[in-house]
């Protein structure tokens, strides 16, 4: 009998013909239509003191726009979502509104149907930008420079809002793109069309803004340079550090951090280049874990399989999201810690878990039991995290204070323990999403505009 | 089961359900299908002289209300395009094929004695139960002296209908137009001159819509647009205020009344026959979802008579007229509260938001524990229940009433009216 030990891994490209390539990886909520967008705003109740609207993180207008697109004025409706959120295009199409704004929707409540607000949302920020409009003009320039280091959602938001009153804004970026995780780490079926590049043009077009590529905090700057160069520093630098396993055979080829198959997937312009596994196990509960099985499955991969240690309702994935993967025919195994990675000839073959359970006191604990599951790749998924070490050759932790978990310590305005350092989006933590990353950056620069003009 | 079946003065139809005269019985064509669907009755669309009218192109507009279609309707047709003599041979044709249904022809000629004459001997060739007199058309007859120009100056309407009455053994309706201060001036000069009953509305001079490109009314024909006639389930609140102004008339009493205006189901039906109407009669609800809406509304009210125990329709004909009495009878020591029931509130804020900013600041918006709660302000609430029409949420609001009903006092009897009067010792 021949073992799966026996059987070489089976890792490549090209599983799927061009035609399945293209329709796996278009956009997987087709926008609205006018008509469409007109019934379903109408079902908007107009609430006052609107439930929806306390459940955003950027606490956009929700009944002022939805009654905008109602009454055809779209243009109007997109600039009360971009005022508050000026990522408002790539929020509708990639926020958890289950857990937001839809949720709080009181159709939710009255029919478990609520408005779909992210739908509509997407509808009017879409038509402005096919239209290539750009609604808003900076002030005179103040002659004051802000620096901003990371162009994902919380510094652009920062930027732009900084830009907008006329302070002169440089973005520094270590990557050649600017968008962070909206270029970077979200689902390909979520954005579509370049649709974070053009979002960027459009924030950039704004004009104050100068993006320095390639500069990396750390390596090419240091905060101290900053400082002194700039009038304020506003730190948006997401993640960046993956959590290890910590376990046996983690060095095997076939095992890779979820978010750098993410990366490359998102920048290969012909997915059918990419090689992916016939077998796949992912290890995680969250957003990262449901996107890198549902993208692989895509690509043509046979068997996916999450495995995560807990119960359904301690996944940080939505409830929606967990769904999603089921239905793109990803098996969602809870209950099970991995134990060791198994390699032949050095490469991964199969994983072996540990059945888990709730000890009395409510711990986790696994029973002894094992499995074992075959795989060709394993991608690791159990969160990330910022490392200070990182990017602070100079002492960075001497000089401010850090969370106990390493991110930013930081009070309402989003200020660090240093006056003129601010920080914001995932290095600060909190609901790490796109919505509450662009809030930070806009808050901070409410209160970097505060300190610069002493108003 | 309730039986349906309808005699109106003297016109019998199986149910009071009639096609209003307009485009669904502009032909034969059109009328077969609507029998066949189960009408029980037409009024053909307007014959007028030969030469027929001219209609143009575009000739419809409609208002459509927070996603719902076709919430108004307007028109800027004429009377029917065909030649005479083609209507009248269809008419007769139909009739013959449905003897059981009631087919009255909508007429409207020059305001003199001949034409009329002439057109009455033709009609009554075709074997039509009845006639009716359209005097109700508000745009493009009315500007050749005919349609509501007629309708508008009562002497005409009496005089009409007289000649008519002379002329012909057939009984005829009075078609009113709504486009008048008061219905009640034709309405009477209809009794005075003979007529059996009247229908009421026909159309309502109105724009639908500017198209703001353009910069001209819709529809737009060419550029230009002007005014029109507006019906459907917006015009129904006009209509039936009308109806019931003439079933309590006492002049115009021993007039029957077929109820036109926005009717699309069965229970604006049963409203406008409580209100006095013995038939109804629809045109843009058949318009809007063909021919087929007959079936749930014979249906429908059937259904709804056998559960309050009506045997006909006549049994609850204009029922609700004497419950329809002048503000000075009603009831002032009457008293209603809001009151919100907390488990099927979806907090939306509506309420709260309609009674502070335009009422009487009777609802408090509370927070407790972080979440929302209204509630309404007894003390403050004068009971006019518009919490209870901007909630959203069915039976959310409902009003309660606080008096315990032992007395009775109007305006005539109240202190503050200086012209009132004194309770009798
Ligand atoms: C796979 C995946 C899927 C996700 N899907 C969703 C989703 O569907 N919906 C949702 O709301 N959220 C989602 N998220 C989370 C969301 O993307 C992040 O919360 C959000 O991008 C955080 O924004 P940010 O600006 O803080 O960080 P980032 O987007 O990470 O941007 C940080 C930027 O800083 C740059 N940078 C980092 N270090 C340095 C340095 N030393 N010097 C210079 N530049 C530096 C980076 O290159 C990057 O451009 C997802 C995350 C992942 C990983
Ligand atoms: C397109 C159209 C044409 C009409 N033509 C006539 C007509 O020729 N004669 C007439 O008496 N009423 C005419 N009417 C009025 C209808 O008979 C009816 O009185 C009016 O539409 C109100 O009823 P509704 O709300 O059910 O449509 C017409 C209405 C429409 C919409
Ligand atoms: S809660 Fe729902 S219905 Fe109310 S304003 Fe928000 S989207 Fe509209
Ligand atoms: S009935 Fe009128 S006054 Fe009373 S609570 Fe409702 S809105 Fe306010
Ligand atoms: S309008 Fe109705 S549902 Fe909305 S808050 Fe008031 S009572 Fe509740």
């Amino acid at each position: 009998m021949t073992s799966v030990m026996d059987v070489p891994a089976d890792i490549a490209p090209g599983r799927l013909s061009p035609r399945e390539y293209e329709v796996n990886f278009d956009d997987a909520t087709p926008p609205l239509n006018r008509k469409q967008a007109l019934i379903e705003a109408a079902r908007c109740y107009f609430c006052y003191d609107a439930p929806c609207m306390e459940a955003c993180p950027t606490g956009i207008d929700i009944p002022s726009f939805i009654r905008k697109i109602a009454t055809d004025n779209v243009k109007g409706a997109a600039v009360t979502i971009l005022e508050e959120n000026i990522m408002g295009g790539t929020c509708a199409r990639v926020c958890p509104t289950e857990i937001l704004c839809e949720q709080a929707c009181v159709r939710t409540a009255q029919e478990h149907k609520p408005v779909t607000i992210g739908a509509l949302q997407r509808y009017a920020t879409d038509w402005l930008f096919d239209r290539e409009i750009q609604p808003f003009t900076r002030a005179e320039p103040t002659g004051r420079k802000v620096a901003v280091v990371g162009a994902g959602p919380a510094g652009l938001s920062c930027a732009h809002a900084l830009a907008l009153h006329g302070h002169d804004v440089t973005v520094f970026e270590m990557q050649p793109k600017a968008g962070g995780l909206n270029e970077y780490g979200i689902a390909a079926y979520k954005m579509t069309n370049d649709f974070a590049q053009r979002e960027v043009d459009f924030i950039l077009s704004a004009g104050g803004i100068t993006v320095e590529y390639g500069k990396a905090l750390g390596r090419d700057i240091t905060l101290a340079q900053l400082r002194a160069d700039y009038d304020a520093v506003f730190l948006g630098i997401g993640h960046n550090a993956v959590n290890a396993l910590r376990i046996a055979g983690e060095d095997l080829a076939g095992v890779s951090n979820a978010v750098d198959f993410i990366a490359a997937l998102r920048q290969a312009p012909d997915k059918s280049a990419l090689p992916v596994g016939r077998k796949i196990v992912v290890i995680g509960g969250g957003n990262t874990a449901i996107d890198v099985a549902t993208q692989s499955k895509r690509l043509g991969a046979e068997d996916v399989t999450i495995v995560y240690r807990r119960g359904p309702e301690s996944m940080s994935a939505t409830g929606a999201e967990q769904e999603w993967a089921q239905t793109n025919g990803v098996r969602i195994k809870y209950w099970a810690q991995p134990r060791t990675l198994v390699g032949s000839g050095g490469s991964l073959r199969e994983v072996e878990f540990e059945y888990t359970v709730l000890d009395e006191a409510g711990r986790l604990a696994g029973t002894g039991e094992v499995f074992r599951v075959p795989a060709d790749m394993v991608f690791k998924a159990i969160g990330q995290s910022f490392v200070p070490s990182a990017v602070g050759e100079e002492g960075f932790a001497e000089i401010l204070e850090f969370q106990p978990d390493g991110r930013f310590a930081v009070n309402e305005d989003r200020q660090t323990s240093l006056a003129n350092v601010f920080a914001g989006g995932d290095c600060i933590g909190g609901i790490d999403l796109t919505v509450s990353a662009v809030q930070d950056g806009k808050v901070a620069a409410r209160a970097i505009h505060r300190l610069l003009t002493g108003s | 089961m309730a039986n349906l079946v309808s005699n109106f003065v003297g016109i019998r139809s199986p149910n009071p359900f009639w096609l209003a005269s307009a485009p669904p019985t502009d032909k034969e064509y059109n009328v077969v299908r609507a029998f066949r669907a189960g009408w029980g009755g037409v009024v053909w669309k307007t014959l007028g002289e030969d030469p027929p009218v001219v209609n143009v192109s575009s000739r419809y507009g409609a208002f459509s209300y927070n996603g719902t279609r076709v919430a108004g309707f307007n028109n800027i047709e004429l009377i029917t395009d065909r030649p005479l003599d083609i209507n009248l041979q269809e008419i007769k044709s139909v009739k013959r094929q449905f003897p059981d249904r009631a087919v009255v022809v909508s007429l409207m000629v020059p305001c003199e004695e001949e034409s009329w004459k002439r057109i009455l001997a033709q009609v009554e060739d075709t074997g039509a139960d009845g006639i009716e007199l359209n005097f109700g058309c508000p745009h493009g007859m009315s500007e050749r002296g005919m349609g509501s120009a007629v309708g508008q100056v009562p002497e005409y309407v009496e005089m009409v209908t007289r000649w008519c009455k002379q002329h012909s053994r057939m009984p005829v309706i009075v078609k009113l137009t709504p486009n008048i201060t008061n219905i009640l001036g034709p309405a009477r000069a209809a009794k005075r001159g003979g007529a059996d009953a009247v229908s009421l509305i026909n159309t309502i001079q109105s724009i639908m819509s500017v198209d703001l490109d353009v910069m001209a009314p819709t529809p737009v024909v060419d550029g230009k647009g002007t005014h029109g006639g507006y019906c459907g389930p917006a015009v129904k609140p006009i209509a039936m205020r009308m109806v019931a102004d003439i079933a309590r008339d006492p002049e115009c009493q021993g007039m029957a009344i077929s109820g036109i205006g926005g009717i699309s189901n069965w229970r604006d039906a049963a409203e406008f026959i409580s209100l006095g109407a013995s038939t109804v009669q629809v045109c843009t609800a058949a318009m809007h979802h063909g021919f087929r809406i007959v079936e749930e509304m014979a249906d429908g009210l059937s259904n709804w008579m056998d559960g309050k125990g009506f045997g006909d329709v006549k049994a609850f004909t204009g029922m609700a007229i004497p419950n329809y009495v002048h503000w000075e009878d009603l009831n002032l020591n009457y008293k209603i509260v809001a009151k919100i029931d907390q488990d099927t509130c979806i907090k939306c804020g509506l309420c709260h938001i309609a009674c502070e900013d335009t009422s009487h600041q009777s609802i408090a918006a509370l927070r407790i524990d972080g979440g929302r709660r209204y509630e309404v302000i007894e003390e403050e609430c004068v009971g006019c229940n518009l919490c209870m029409h901007v909630c959203p949420v069915e039976d959310c609001i409902t009003m309660e009433r606080l008096d315990d009903g032992s007395s009775y006092m109007t305006w005539k009897e109240h202190s503050n009216n200086p012209m009132r009067r004194e309770a009798a010792e």
